[in-house]
């Protein structure tokens, strides 16, 4: 590990730092000003939290619509119910939290409150994955998987402003609860740069290759368009699925693109192996009977992640771009 | 029932007793059931339907409905039998509790039965869907009232206390809690299993107004109802009802009391026919 201990030695930064790297472009709180906008033609929308207004961005939200704003302190389980409550009569209840204490703590207020009976409530929920240095806690490393247990719920997973600030009108248009893993502050801006447009239940081919097909949801297919980049420089093309609805998965789209021979896929997702993307996308191609050439997974290992710095523990773990093109380069 | 003070108010003292026989009547098609609970709580029932709530029987979902929560799920075969009461599910359909493809199964939802609010069951569920309800309706300046039915082992509950305190820091003079104290729990008396009392202190505590009466005295009952309502102040209101599991049919409330009384398939007519005689002396 002779170039690791040639680096600096990083330190953990503030809990909601920014996950954009430096000098990249960045939208300031795409999920606050979305909603806000929204809400002026939707008037059924109340924005509740569990005392994280702030850290979600809903503090916009709240200053623009004070009476369509509920604190509920810290009671995540009270959260959930209320916001059930709230749907049942009538209004549109967009919710907040991280990540962690909306799924861990209130499991089953999600499941017997909101879902069972399909209520029309939108969780949002701050710092999903490996999005935060201060260990087990904080990492919502095991979200989807708790969540796509959930039968009836709509799973979203934004990769970056653009796509949150789009997935927010959509997400309200849906009848029906969905969790949306939240990004929040300055969030990275890459897709403008896509001809790309969020839809719900849809998975977007945003660039092809002929060797490698990565299929990712959230910030991973952020990675995995600087992946393909650095790989072509290995002349390795690879192509780029980004499949931020987990739940429905487009098994249309990904069946598609599998079946196109000689590429190796490669699921790429910011939690546990277990439970997310990867494992939906493995039962989606053996039930239907779809082989690729070969299948990988990149995602967090099923443990209790390290304290650190973002791009130590993203390196440590295998999902920054430098450790995905060594991956993917070993596995060709 | 006996003390001249006591004397109930003929139709809710009716309404009761059907209650009670309604939830006999079930008991014995399923051969069991949650009758031990239902029996004590009949008399709360009987003045919610009978006496304080508004609502349309022909139309349960009316918007100005008072909504009544069962937090405790498993009382269904209580609240099943005062819906029929009510008018919201025809006596006819009694015969179908806990049969396959009823909408009446064991443990409430709101998705099978007309009048069914929630799904309750998963226990400390109930006051805090009532907290988003009651912020909803006064959010739109609908003057209902959300109750909440709930068990003393639902005391156990963190939840429970989440929204107590919650209700009382959003003022929630909508909101009425109803807690019925049998001091039974799935493994013993209440306090035995995890101990609640000073009760009354803990709800005034938190920032509600509190009554503690007899559950099976109907015009006490009658009065706590009116009181909770009709009260001024921008707080919730809890009333906490000492009931008496089996109340009504002696050999009932003599048995040893758990969780679920056990009944003797002989027993069911037996229970009905005491009801039946009780109810006919009353009437003299």
């Amino acid at each position: 590990m002779n170039t690791a201990e040639k680096k600096p030695r990083l330190t953990t930064s503030a809990m909601i730092a920014s996950i954009a790297a430096e000098g990249q472009r960045v939208k300031s709180a795409p999920f606050g000003n979305a909603l806000v906008e929204l809400a002026a033609s939707r008037p059924d929308i109340v924005g509740m939290t569990a005392d994280l207004a702030k850290y979600t961005d809903l503090h916009l939200f709240a200053k623009a619509y004070p009476q369509r704003f509920f604190q509920m302190g810290m009671a995540e389980q009270l959260l959930m119910a209320a916001a059930g409550g709230m749907a049942k009569e009538g209004l549109l209840p967009f919710i907040t939290t991280y990540a962690v204490f909306g799924t861990r703590r209130a499991y089953d207020f999600i499941h017997q409150v909101i879902a069972e009976e399909n209520l029309n409530v939108k969780l949002c929920c701050a710092l999903p994955g490996l999005t935060t240095g201060y260990g087990p806690s904080h990492q919502a490393t095991d979200d989807l998987a708790m969540m796509r247990g959930v039968p009836g719920l709509t799973i979203v997973d934004p990769c970056d402003a653009l796509d949150v600030e789009q997935a927010v009108p959509a997400i309200a248009a849906h009848n029906g609860p969905v969790y949306m893993r939240l990004l929040r502050g300055n969030v990275p801006l890459v897709l403008d740069e896509y001809d790309y447009r969020f839809e719900l239940g849809k998975a977007k081919m945003l660039r092809d290759g002929r060797d490698v097909l990565i299929l990712s949801s959230g910030f991973m297919t952020m990675r995995a368009l600087e992946t393909a980049e650095e790989l072509r420089k290995h002349a390795i093309d690879a192509a780029v699925l980004h499949s931020p609805t987990i739940k429905p998965l487009d098994a249309e789209t990904i069946l598609h693109e599998v079946a196109k021979p000689g590429r190796l896929v490669v699921v790429a997702e910011n939690h546990s192996e277990i439970g997310g993307l990867g494992e939906a996308v493995a039962r989606l191609l053996l039930c239907s009977g779809v082989r690729p050439a070969a299948f990988r997974q990149i995602a967090l290992p099923d443990a209790f992640l390290d304290a650190g710095a973002l791009p130590t523990l993203h390196d440590r773990y295998g999902i920054s771009v430098e450790a995905m093109v060594t991956r993917i380069k070993s596995w060709l | 029932m006996d003390s001249p003070s006591h004397k109930p108010t003929p139709t809710l003292a009716d309404r009761a007793y059907r209650i009670r026989r309604y939830a006999l009547q079930m008991g014995e098609v399923q051969g069991q059931g949650y009758v031990g609970q239902a029996l004590g709580w009949a008399d709360v029932l009987a003045v919610a339907y009978g006496h304080a709530m508004n609502y349309r029987p022909e139309e349960p979902e009316w918007e100005g409905r008072d909504r009544f929560l069962l937090s405790h799920g498993h009382y269904a075969i209580a609240l099943y039998a005062a819906l029929i009461e009510a008018g919201i599910i025809p006596e006819s359909e009694l015969e179908t509790y806990g049969s396959d493809d009823s909408r009446l199964p064991m443990s409430g939802m709101a998705t099978y039965t007309p009048g069914m609010e929630i799904s309750g069951g998963s226990l400390g569920q109930g006051l805090p869907i009532g907290v988003g309800m009651a912020l909803g309706l006064r959010f739109k300046n609908n003057p209902a009232f959300v109750y909440n039915s709930m068990s003393d082992g639902e005391l156990d509950e963190g939840s429970t206390w989440e929204a107590a305190m919650s209700a009382a820091h959003h003022g929630l003079s909508n909101l009425i809690c109803l807690v019925d104290i049998n001091n039974q729990q799935a493994d013993g008396p209440s306090s035995k299993v995890l101990g609640f009392e000073p009760l009354a202190d803990k709800w005034a505590a938190f920032g509600w107004h509190v009554q503690r009466i007899d559950g099976n005295d109907l015009p006490a009952v009658i009065e706590a109802f009116d009181t909770a309502r009709n009260l001024q102040t921008a707080q919730p209101r809890v009333i906490l009802f000492d009931t008496l599991m089996g109340k009504g049919i002696p050999f009932l409330e003599q048995r040893d009391k758990n969780h679920f009384i056990r009944v003797e398939a002989a027993e069911w007519q037996q229970a009905i026919a005491i009801l039946d005689q009780s109810q006919q002396q009353e009437a003299v």
